[in-house]
């Protein structure tokens, strides 16, 4: 083949790619327009006040709405009983969030720059900023302890380039009251099956926090294995309590875990079923929902707990018995990370 | 822009190997680098753009576009190396076999192309993992013919400004991926497709001027009747070569008393203090000071002897730990640490990665260069491996300083042994008159 004939094929193989390629990122970009437009049939959300404070505004939820149209990605409001109506939306946009006691915790990506990047904000009851924290990865999990005092949160880091599929979690707690921050829990000595353990392999995630606002759990992964661990903010400790759970959250009268386990014999791309753990008796029972859950779970009241599945517009949200009893119920479609508040 | 970069040096008095007598360069000058060589660069800085814009965007994809928990999906890491090693291997030894190092390398590289698509159909970890795999695969089977290509390209006294060209152009592909795939996000919130697409038309493109522009007919001798064929266990006998076996030795207990990169960057960061959001950007710092360095030190290597830089970039490596040693010792952070470090890491790999291939090119006959090469580079990787697990161990077992003090008495000691056993002068290639100059 002659050099002239090579160029020529060359010249054409790359203007018939960059079309396709052009025409990939033109439709995309359209598509990402779209989500901008209200969808018929979506919930009506309209701009107002809302607001985290204790009392205000009676029981509610607020969450991270994902319909379609200019409020998406907002949080927003709708009160506990009316969860299928219409929606108040903050202009605070946040990828997770939750909320307890007047007290907000906001994980939102930061435009500028050629990457995104992301920030945590504390957020006090009207939605202002406390303060920012940078984040080191994508945000996976938020939790407020219940007093409203410790903030605790989760992003995934992918560690570098070379090493291309390895992935590892960081997970940072903020104490309120002192202004102390630990960035990352894997400083905290970690005492496994009574004795001290130390590894690089270490990678916590999925905090949630007790009432004395000092202990809390969190998944411990390590060796392939997946722990639960009770934390102490005052000693900074973690111990192993018990093996394959993830992302306990602790009900609110601090007897019971509802957590993610992975079930053995399960699709590889489906592993996860709900299950309750009662901290007494150390037992553990399967919740009823059938479908695989990769979510930390949130306690409406101390009977029921809300979590999400994927859905058409990202995530919708159902509710389930928290004792094993009854099935899962959809709460509100397009809806991610709630908190019950009231 | 490297083409004719090679004034002021004597036209040597040697007779190039006939691969290198490309149409439209007469043998014996050293004014050009083979066309060869320069496609096959093309090539790679292509194909690196396309997978470096996945790897980007993958975490992000995973987590944000499908809403999955990525979490230990670096557990199969050691299952994939196993498997490329000995796809490595097999590329190597195929490409001296059917003497079609370039069929060998585009099928490497066409399979990788291939991957690219098949992400758009894959929703599930096992099924993006499976995809990951393949690409790997692909990867594996090229790397040795395409270095065997490169070898058989470049005059034996230019081959480490070969490799060092041609490592430059990979990794300035690796630098533009990211930012064209974060360019795509910022033009189409959530167009991971629009990302995945653009990435398979990268790759494509990349496998068009494979086969359009890098020579493919039989790379090695044609076979004569008398001539012993390209058997397995000839590719084996190659061990039996003092040279060959000398430099597979020293990679190999070199390796093994590598850090690897994820280890480093932890470290370093350990070391300084840097902020989380800047951890991401280290390992962009090593492969912006590699791209720079790849070319002189590639050259260097040509003048001083590759043996010499080789040994010299493990040394770069053994400052590169001294320092995060003694920066860790907590009394007066230096702001110049972070930089100093990923230069040295960055110039480790410059005077490794090519110049190792430029030496073991000379170690091993032409027929037997794909396995020869894949050998050398197997032993390395696994060596690698293996010190990453070792690493890990010792991490947890002593805690990262002390395990990192081992790590750098291991590989100070594998430098004097290396220094000791080196390979005789024949490996250098150099010209005589060069030598005694």
């Amino acid at each position: 083949m002659t050099l002239q004939r090579r160029i020529l094929i060359l010249v054409s193989a790359v203007l018939l790619l960059a079309a396709v390629g052009v025409l990939a990122v033109v439709r995309a970009s359209s598509r990402a327009d779209e989500k901008n437009r209200s969808q018929a049939g979506g919930p009506q959300i309209t701009r107002g006040e809302v607001t985290l404070a204790p009392g205000g505004d009676g029981r509610r939820i607020v969450f991270r709405n994902m319909a379609w149209g200019p409020h998406r990605d907002e949080l927003a409001t709708v009160p506990a009983d009316a969860p299928q109506g219409p929606r108040t939306a903050s202009g605070v946009s946040c990828l997770r969030f939750h909320a307890a006691a007047g007290t907000g915790i906001c994980l939102q990506a930061e435009k500028g720059g050629v990457q995104e990047s992301y920030r945590a904000v504390v957020l006090d009851a009207r939605l202002k900023e406390v303060s920012a924290h940078p984040l080191a990865g994508i945000p996976t999990r938020a939790r407020v302890s219940p007093g409203g005092h410790l903030v605790a949160w989760t992003v995934f880091v992918g560690g570098d380039s070379y090493a291309g599929t390895n992935f590892s979690t960081r997970t940072s707690l903020l104490d309120l009251r002192t202004g102390r921050f630990d960035a990352s829990l894997e400083d905290f000595a970690i005492r496994k099956d009574g004795k001290a353990y130390r590894n690089a392999d270490v990678n916590f995630w999925g905090v949630t926090f007790a009432a004395d606002e000092r202990t809390f759990y969190a998944t411990l992964a390590t060796g392939g294995q997946t722990y639960l661990v009770r934390g102490d903010l005052g000693e900074r400790t973690v111990t192993t309590l018990r093996e394959n759970l993830e992302c306990p959250s602790l009900s609110p009268d601090g007897t019971r875990l509802v957590f993610k386990k992975r079930v053995p014999g399960l699709s590889p791309d489906a592993p996860w079923r709900l299950y309750v753990l009662d901290l007494a008796s150390m037992r553990e029972m399967p919740l009823a929902e059938e479908r695989s859950v990769d979510d930390q779970v949130v306690w409406r009241d101390d009977r029921t707990v809300v979590y999400s599945l994927p859905g058409d517009f990202g995530a919708d949200l159902y509710a389930l018995p928290a004792d094993g009893s009854g099935a899962p119920a959809p709460l509100m479609a397009s809806a991610l990370a709630p908190a019950f508040l009231g | 822009m490297y083409v004719a970069d090679s004034r002021g040096t004597p036209a040597p008095a040697v007779t190039p190997e006939p691969q290198a007598a490309v149409p439209g360069i007469s043998p014996g000058r050293r004014a050009a680098l083979a066309p060869t060589v320069l496609a096959l660069g093309t090539v790679s800085l292509i194909t690196d753009v396309s997978s470096e814009m996945v790897t980007a965007v993958l975490p992000l994809y995973l987590v944000a576009g499908l809403g999955l928990s990525p979490l230990g999906f670096g557990l199969l890491d050691g299952i994939y190396n196993g498997i490329s090693a000995l796809v490595r291997l097999t590329g190597g030894h195929l490409g001296d076999r059917l003497g079609r190092h370039k069929a060998l390398a585009g099928l490497g590289y066409g399979l990788s192309a291939l991957c690219k698509p098949l992400l758009l159909l894959a929703h599930t970890l096992p099924a993006i993992g499976a995809v990951l795999a393949l690409d790997r695969t692909g990867k594996g089977l090229r790397t040795a013919p395409r270095d065997a290509l490169i070898s058989l390209a470049a005059a034996p006294e230019d081959r480490g400004r070969a490799f060092g060209v041609h490592r430059a152009m990979d990794t300035a592909g690796a630098l533009i991926g990211p930012i064209l795939a974060f360019l795509i996000l910022r033009g189409a919130a959530d167009g991971y497709d629009a990302v995945f697409t653009v990435s398979a038309c990268v790759a494509a493109l990349g496998v068009l001027v494979l086969v359009l522009f890098v020579p493919g007919r039989r790379t090695g001798p044609a076979p004569s009747p008398a001539a012993e064929p390209v058997s397995l266990r000839a590719a084996f006998g190659l061990l039996g070569r003092r040279d060959l076996r000398r430099i597979a030795l020293c990679a190999l207990l070199l390796g093994l008393c590598t850090v690897s990169d994820a280890f480093v960057f932890l470290l370093l960061q350990r070391a300084t203090g840097i902020a989380d959001r800047w951890f991401a950007l280290l390992p962009l710092g090593t492969a912006a000071a590699f791209f720079l360095l790849a070319l002189p030190l590639g050259r260097l290597a040509d003048r001083m002897g590759r043996w010499r830089v080789f040994l010299g970039g493990h040394l770069a490596l053994l400052l590169a730990y001294g320092l995060l040693l003694a920066g860790g010792a907590g009394h007066g952070r230096s702001a110049a640490l972070p930089y100093a470090v990923l230069l040295l890491h960055g110039g480790f790999y410059a005077a490794t990665d090519g110049v190792l291939m430029a030496a073991a090119a000379g170690a091993v006959p032409e027929e037997h260069r794909g396995g020869g090469l894949a050998l050398v580079q197997t032993g390395q990787a696994l060596a690698r491996f293996a010190a990453s697990l070792g690493f890990g161990a010792a991490w947890t077992v002593w805690g990262p300083r002390p395990a990192l003090a081992v790590a750098a008495v291991l590989l100070a000691a594998a430098a004097a042994a290396c220094a000791l056993l080196r390979p005789s002068d024949a490996m250098d290639d150099r010209p005589a008159a060069a030598r005694a100059g």
